[in-house]
């Protein structure tokens, strides 16, 4: 009964140094608010290093990190729609049919972490790492809006207003009316996407710098739409694998106390304090971690350590 | 069409997720309070992961340690209540495309609604 281990802790063989259930919760608190707030203030996400740090710094198991990341990735994503709804720049009905594809794959994903060695998702987890911190300074240049419409697209509906007045590098160079953009490549973008779930539901993150991918390099969606929409679609996309994770045993309460609310507090207080932080700065900070982090999952993963 | 529009539906999703996801912080929160009752008993060993097909991963078993106040029900609990919150937001999709006789993307929200819901039934509870 795994309630005993609230109730009844000693039923659980206590760690050698035997750190106390408070001082546990309180660290991996502070740790998670930390993770939060930088992966909001970058917009990288805190998801992505919570895994590690929970591996890494406090010895908890892999699944047991993926399971309460999974849960806090929730709780951003719903927890920051407020903001993004009053920006109204998020597509809904590229959102939705895009979902399928993140929903199936989150579900084959969630699948193969009950499947695949811990070490094994140590190495991919650190590769995506890797790959969040360079897509964090890919360039933002963009291209050229004006194409045919995809007749897939239009036939989807795959298409929308950027609204005039919103300040961003588009609508600057576009003029104060507003643009209409039409999805391209939807196959592709499709296909990324499903990918982007797989990944969210074997590593217990939201995956948004894949999601951005498939939309404003794939899709050639506007950027500030590819994340506003990618933000609403990570909340679905990992609901679909917590019933897995829930009915395998990855979410343990104990754990996931701490890092759902200090992420939830993290992300809220970054979104605050995003209009007067040096975002440059952080970025290259929170950066120079996460490829830390991957190191070192890719090492301890190759060594069998994790 | 005019009627309801892409940004009304987005404003009420919003609003319903901006509840959703405050009344489940505060019910893990509550919880998290409760398990400092036993602030000073020794961590369990987490570095080893343990299947347990336990009583939490059940709705009946929650709420049948809900009432007799046990932290870990609690949180799990509120844990429930934040996967629900994505789901209702494709309900209220499916209930929104509806209103717009988008009979497309009414479909779509289903097809993603039944994907959530598979999900969950053949892998929870």
């Amino acid at each position: 009964m795994r309630k005993a281990s609230f109730d009844h802790p000693a039923e659980r063989e206590p760690v050698s140094n035997a750190m106390s259930l408070l001082w546990f919760t309180v660290m991996v608190f502070f740790t998670s608010l930390f993770a939060g707030l930088l992966g909001s203030l970058t917009g990288l996400g805190g998801g992505v290093v919570i895994v590690p740090a929970l591996v890494l710094l406090f010895k908890v198991d892999m699944r047991y990190a993926i399971g309460a990341s999974l849960v806090s990735v929730i709780a951003t994503s719903s927890g920051a729609a407020a903001a993004y709804v009053r920006d109204g720049l998020s597509n809904i009905r590229i959102g939705m049919f895009l979902e399928i594809a993140t929903t199936l794959g989150a579900m084959m994903g969630a699948y193969l972490a009950t499947r695949v060695s811990t070490h094994a998702i140590a190495i991919v987890f650190g590769i995506v790492l890797l790959y969040s911190a360079f897509a964090s300074f890919r360039g933002r240049e963009s291209v050229a809006k004006e194409t045919k419409p995809d007749a897939l697209a239009v036939r989807l509906k795959l298409e929308g207003d950027y609204p005039a007045g919103s300040v961003s590098e588009e609508t600057l160079r576009a003029g104060p009316a507003a643009t209409h953009y039409t999805a391209q490549r939807v196959p592709l973008g499709f296909g990324i996407m499903f990918g982007a779930g797989a990944l969210s539901g074997l590593l217990g993150i939201g995956s948004g710098a894949v999601k951005v991918l498939a939309m404003d390099q794939a899709m050639k969606l506007p950027f500030k739409v590819s994340t506003t929409t990618s933000n609403f679609m990570i909340g679905v996309t990992a609901a679909a694998s917590a019933g897995i994770y829930l009915s395998r045993g990855y979410i343990d309460a104990q754990i996931a106390m701490p890092v759902v609310l200090g992420v939830l507090m993290g992300s809220l207080l970054g979104s605050k304090l995003l209009p007067r932080a040096p975002v440059r700065t952080l970025k290259m900070v929170f950066a120079l971690v996460i490829v830390a982090l991957g190191v070192e999952m890719i090492y301890s993963g190759t060594k069998g350590r994790i | 069409m005019a009627l309801y529009t892409d940004h009304a539906m987005e404003t009420a999703i919003g609003k319903m997720l901006r509840v959703g996801v405050t009344v489940s912080a505060v019910t893990v929160l509550a919880g998290g309070l409760i398990s400092l009752r036993h602030a000073w008993a020794p961590l369990p060993d987490y570095s080893h992961f343990v299947r347990e097909r336990a009583s939490l991963d059940s709705a009946t078993g929650i709420l049948h340690g809900i009432k007799s106040l046990e932290a870990a029900s609690v949180i799990q609990l509120g844990i429930l209540l934040l996967i629900a919150t994505p789901i209702v937001r494709v309900v209220m999709c499916v209930a929104g495309f509806a209103r717009q006789h988008d009979w497309l993307y009414v479909i779509v929200s289903s097809a993603v609604l039944v994907i959530l819901l598979y999900s969950l039934w053949q892998h929870g509870s």
